[in-house]
């Protein structure tokens, strides 16, 4: 194949890391909580906050945004149906693009992460998430349902070619029985928090990842390439 | 810059009656709509092909014949012809048999087509879209031009000093557009042969369109057929028009809600504000079309979509009467003579010759 086709951008292109400080590195927390409270979007709540707090005693600084899905369910249902995204859920996968890594929380619904949250990840630009850490999370009502981590979220995410660190943080309600997340949680949650901040010291800056067209005209040649079959 | 209507042939229920028209009233209605648009002043139609239910339109080449006896003026095209599952013999023979029947009042705009279970049929594969496109075209291209060709391919019996009768009217190959909603490599097709490059346009938002036409505009130059100003692009609408906008709105609402390709999704509203459907005035669809051209630049076709979702022949017809008055002052608008003599792509069909 010869050289990638020379094309100079001038329209707006994908959401990069335009605007800011060089070296704060940026976290968008997606959470599909139904209700409120919810325990999922707690659960979301203290990652962001250990997140912060690790990155600030090694020295980092990391700007945390939320994603809530509950309130783009319409508008992702809409990008199903329409097959683009418009309004709030392109803000949202904008968002998602210009992150240096991704915390994903889910409810257990039916034994799996649930459809508003896979719906989001459905309709998410192919690509977006290439080489991106995303640091796994779920809810449930029991403990049973601990394994989704390991049986849905990381095969969705592996195949979104994410990095999916090595520790995923399941909540059950019995971890919140104090009226708080236990020690045990709360280490977990600080063991997860530090491998997202090790690993955003090593991520490329999501302006040099490239969006679906990028792409395609990158992988495609010449046209003499494409003559050639 | 030519204004017309776009049509897929599809045979949908009216929402609002319960209504199915026939096959044959659908197929009927499609030559009716020509003519209408032809005496509102409409410079192009343009025929879909598709081969299975609920579309109708699986012959284009024999509807554009028919419909061009009952015309004098105007252009008749493709939305699209398929070129990956149709053999580019058979579209070698079939249009440059059409352009001389219509004393080539006609050219075609290529498509890949989107439903899968389609390519088989004609065993071809879905998966080989891309590079069906590209060779098919690139034989294409050469049967107009070449009296003796010998040919071998990936996707064809090979050909031995074959020459495709009849030859194009005045050895002049019709003109070609090259449809695509998303696939750079169908620009960078159209690009590479000089050849029009029209943009879908109306299921997407703007942003969409523009990096496509840019991308397109820019290949046009690198290739050497002109400048990225100069290149032959078009685009799709959509419109439904009334006396009053509250008018259009009430009245397609039924429609775009159950629309087989956006309903039960968006409001009309959302979606009027996402792409370029335009549901209002006359007055209101001049202005969103003159809009189109600061993204997509000049560009020299612009066609509208106004007969699918099961909106009934009567309505459509009515919707004409409308266009032809939102064309006539697109037209004052940009300068343009009230009836072209000679439009931008068949001048430049002529030049590439």
């Amino acid at each position: 194949m010869s050289d990638p086709i020379p094309f100079r951008r001038t329209s707006p292109g994908a959401p990069g890391g335009v605007g800011r400080a060089v070296d704060v590195r940026r976290v968008v927390v997606v959470s599909a909580g139904l209700s409120d409270p919810s325990s999922t979007k707690l659960l979301a709540d203290l990652l962001a906050e250990a997140t912060t707090r690790v990155a600030t005693e090694r020295g980092a600084v990391v700007e945390v945004q939320h994603v809530e899905l509950r309130a783009l369910a319409h508008g992702l249902t809409d990008a199903l149906l329409t097959g683009f995204a418009s309004g709030e859920v392109a803000a949202a996968q904008a968002q998602v693009a210009a992150a240096d890594a991704v915390v994903a929380v889910t409810p257990v619904f039916s034994a799996s992460y649930s459809g508003l949250f896979k719906t989001f990840f459905d309709v998410l630009e192919r690509g977006t998430l290439d080489g991106v850490p995303v640091l796994v999370a779920a809810t449930a009502g029991t403990a049973r349902h601990s394994l989704v981590l390991d049986h849905a979220l990381r095969p969705l995410f592996s195949y979104l070619h994410a990095v999916v660190l090595p520790t995923g943080v399941f909540a059950a309600s019995e971890d919140w029985a104090g009226g708080g997340a236990d020690s045990a949680l709360r280490t977990r949650i600080d063991r997860a928090a530090g491998e997202l901040v090790d690993r955003l010291a090593g991520t490329r800056a999501p302006a040099e990842r490239l969006d679906q067209f990028d792409r395609d005209v990158a992988a495609m040649g010449s046209f003499e390439d494409l003559l050639g079959g | 810059m030519e204004f017309g209507i776009f049509t897929v042939g599809d045979v949908t229920t009216d929402p609002t009656t319960g209504r199915t028209p026939t096959e044959h009233e659908r197929i009927k209605a499609t030559v009716e709509i020509a003519r209408k648009a032809e005496e509102v002043g409409l410079d192009v139609v343009a025929v879909g092909q598709h081969h299975n239910p609920p579309f109708v339109a699986s012959s284009p080449t024999t509807t554009m014949a028919y419909i061009g006896a009952q015309t004098e003026r105007i252009k008749l095209s493709t939305s699209t012809t398929l070129i990956t599952t149709t053999d580019p013999v058979r579209i070698a023979e079939d249009y440059a048999t059409l352009q001389h029947l219509l004393d080539g009042r006609m050219d075609l705009m290529l498509g890949r087509g989107n439903t899968g279970p389609v390519y088989p049929w004609f065993g071809k594969d879905i998966r080989e879209g891309i590079p069906l496109a590209i060779e098919n075209y690139a034989l294409l291209h050469r049967l107009w031009r070449e009296e003796n060709v010998d040919w071998q391919g990936r996707f064809r019996t090979p050909l031995q000093g074959f020459t495709a009768t009849p030859r194009p009217l005045d050895g002049e190959a019709p003109f070609v557009w090259h449809g695509s909603i998303r696939s750079p490599e169908i620009a960078e097709q159209a690009a590479y042969y000089g050849d029009g490059f029209f943009s879908n346009h109306i299921f997407w938002p703007a942003s969409h369109t523009a990096r496509m036409v840019e991308f397109y505009r820019q290949r046009f130059e690198h290739h050497g057929h002109g400048r990225a100003e100069d290149a032959v692009v078009g685009l799709g609408g959509q419109v439904y028009l009334g006396r009053t906008h509250e008018q259009a709105v009430n009245e397609f609402r039924p429609y775009f809600d159950n629309a087989p390709v956006y309903g039960h999704g968006p409001s009309l509203e959302d979606f009027t504000r996402q792409t370029p459907l335009t549901v209002g005035t006359p007055a209101e669809v001049v202005e969103r079309t003159l809009s189109f051209r600061e993204y997509a630049g000049d560009y020299q076709r612009q066609l509208f979509l106004i007969d699918h979702a099961g909106v009934p022949l009567s309505t459509v017809l009515h919707q004409l009467d409308l266009l032809g008055e939102v064309v006539a002052s697109l037209r004052n608008e940009l300068g343009l003579a009230a009836v072209p003599t000679q439009t931008p792509a068949a001048s430049a069909s002529g030049s590439a010759a």
